[in-house]
């Protein structure tokens, strides 16, 4: 169960907002958390605290296969990413760097809310509201994945994938 | 019930028959990974205990996405990259020898038929060659590049059926613009798109390219043009659909009368047609990336411009896709004619359509580009704004200095 307190945003965020190219290249993670979604909201790194949630629309995360958005986000505090739908490529690299993601559909969650948020289940209550939604429950192997708190730790543990 | 090409090739592959919706691990014929992705894959197979890439010949490193290195920092990737690929006895293509989907094509690590994996996200451009190729990321790259498999779900396929010839003038580019206009971002997130129909069957394989790699601005898995009529240097057998395949969706449109098309910014299914902004300044122009640096574009580009300059005040940057496409730009006489109206020659590679050097935009600047993407920020500077169009509208409004219909220019 993941608890904590919501950034709400809306449809088709592309990785480009997420982590502008020109900071991609790089393996010094903290720079990364230092632009997370500068181009979108440029308050947002200062107002995002270890283990919020941050929450969007349709189609989150399109755009470019860069592994670095979803380690951006995390790097910066996010706990879980929350949203209607994913795009493909953000889906699996959030998964596979550790950072939890749900799909729940049509929602009215609201920034500033207190939403808990359980994988297992696929569901998602926002404590402000009162509304439960219940969302995708993610396959088995990606549970697994995020079990060992990414890919990494997966493949050294199994040395293959398991579905 | 029969089978669509995405089933196929995985069927294929696994050795049974697969059906849309299945969770599979499959092997893969190929991974490439760039200077973008690359770094984090090789720390990522190290971290996860890997020793020897799954085969050298299937493995790649394109440096492309800044090349020459523009700092220190990202110099010192590059050397990272190289010693691994010496390490490993494993392909690296240098700075300028091309766009990794454009030298993956060239060298033929990718065929018909063929489960590719590459990290980027215009990977599915391979399926031109009717191959099903994923973008993946760099953690995904590198468990490919130590197994030699993957898991995926096997994807719905989207139909796109389009009839009709294009006039002279419209290209595959607008043809594709249009259908991300009509498909939207999201509209084929999860699933294949399959292109049919008598307006992709007489495309190069250049062409072909160019529609595929914007199924990525749908959303798409893969998107495979049908192999009817694809013509390339070696023997091949096409993988194709079965009659009875079961479609998620099928769409047709009749593309004879399609104009112009353009993207408006912020989103490259921002979709019109080109009149209603014809005439609107423009500030810099250019012509490549993976989606349009190709010989043809070069060429379409050369015979517009060819004796005349580019408007005042407007400069043209150009980026072959590849070292080969330079070099037959060259030999045709393509690049006299482009620098000659005043463009500027850089390296090929990705350049400036991932923002990190080579022409970013300044503030305000209107730039009219022959890529895939114009989200805000992508060229490197989130005050300027990015149309997107075929090669012969950037080189029609680069000579007019405004956005222009280049169908004058085409007879």
């Amino acid at each position: 169960m993941i608890k904590g307190n919501t950034h709400v945003y809306g449809d088709n965020i592309d990785t480009d907002r997420i982590i502008p190219g020109k900071y991609t290249k790089t393996l010094d993670l903290s720079t990364l958390a230092d632009h997370v979604l500068e181009d979108l909201d440029p308050s947002f790194r200062s107002k995002v605290k270890q283990g919020d949630i941050l929450v969007a629309g349709k189609n989150f995360g399109c755009g470019s296969s860069r592994e670095q958005a979803p380690l951006a986000l995390k790097k910066a505090g996010v706990s879980v990413v929350v949203a209607e739908y994913f795009a493909r490529i953000f889906f699996r690299n959030a998964i596979n760097i550790g950072l939890p993601v749900i799909e729940i559909g049509n929602h009215s969650i609201r920034s500033g809310h207190n939403v808990q948020v359980d994988l297992s289940e696929g569901s998602v209550k926002d404590m402000t509201s009162g509304e439960v939604y219940e969302g995708q429950k993610i396959p088995q192997v990606m549970m697994d994945i995020l079990a060992e708190g990414g890919m990494v730790n997966y493949l050294k543990k199994n040395k293959r994938y398991v579905l | 019930m029969g089978m669509t090409i995405s089933e196929k090739i995985i069927s294929q592959h696994i050795g049974r028959t697969v059906k849309a919706g299945e969770l599979v691990i499959t092997p893969v014929d190929g991974v490439m990974a760039t200077d973008t992705t690359g770094p984090l894959a090789l720390k990522a197979f190290e971290a996860m205990g890997g020793k020897n890439v799954f085969d050298p010949q299937k493995c790649a490193l394109i440096i492309d996405h800044a090349a020459p290195a523009p700092n220190e920092r990202i110099a010192n990737l590059h050397t990272m990259m190289r010693t691994f690929a010496k390490a490993q006895q494993m392909r690296l293509f240098e700075i300028g020898e091309g766009i990794c989907h454009q030298v993956m094509v060239e060298n033929a690590y990718v065929k018909p038929g063929d489960i590719f994996m590459g990290a980027d996200s215009h990977t599915p451009t391979y399926g031109a060659l009717g191959a099903f190729a994923c973008g993946v990321g760099s953690t995904d790259l590198a468990a490919v590049m130590m197994t030699g498999q993957i898991w995926l779900k096997v994807p719905e396929t989207i139909k796109i059926t389009c009839t009709g010839k294009l006039q002279k003038g419209v290209t595959a580019k607008d043809l594709i613009l249009y259908l991300v206009g009509e498909i939207t971002i999201s509209g084929a997130t999860y699933q294949s798109i399959e292109f049919h129909g008598e307006a992709f069957r007489g495309m190069t394989l250049a062409s072909r390219m160019t529609i595929a790699n914007m199924t990525a601005e749908m959303g798409a898995k893969a998107g495979i043009v049908h192999p009817d009529g694809l013509e390339l240097p070696y023997d091949f057998t096409p993988v194709l659909p079965d009659d009875e395949a079961h479609y998620i969706k099928e769409f047709r449109f009749d593309v004879s009368d399609l104009e112009p098309q353009i993207s408006i910014p912020e989103s490259p299914d921002n979709v019109e047609n080109i009149s209603p902004y014809e005439g609107r300044p423009i500030d810099y122009a250019f012509i490549g990336t993976c989606c349009n640096g190709r010989l043809e574009d070069l060429r379409i580009a050369a015979d517009i411009l060819k004796g005349k300059k580019v408007a005042e005040g407007v400069r043209l940057v150009i980026a072959p896709a590849s070292q080969s496409t330079l070099l037959d730009a060259i030999t045709d006489g393509s690049i006299q004619a482009l620098v000659e109206a005043g463009a500027s020659l850089i390296t090929s590679g990705c350049g400036p359509c991932v923002g990190t050097h080579q022409g970013v935009p300044g503030d305000n600047e209107v730039v009219i580009s022959a890529a895939n993407r114009n989200f805000r920020g992508r060229m490197g500077n989130p005050q300027s704004s990015i149309y997107l169009a075929a090669p012969a509208t950037v080189a029609a409004s680069a000579l007019e200095g405004k956005i222009c219909n280049p169908k004058k220019y085409m007879d």
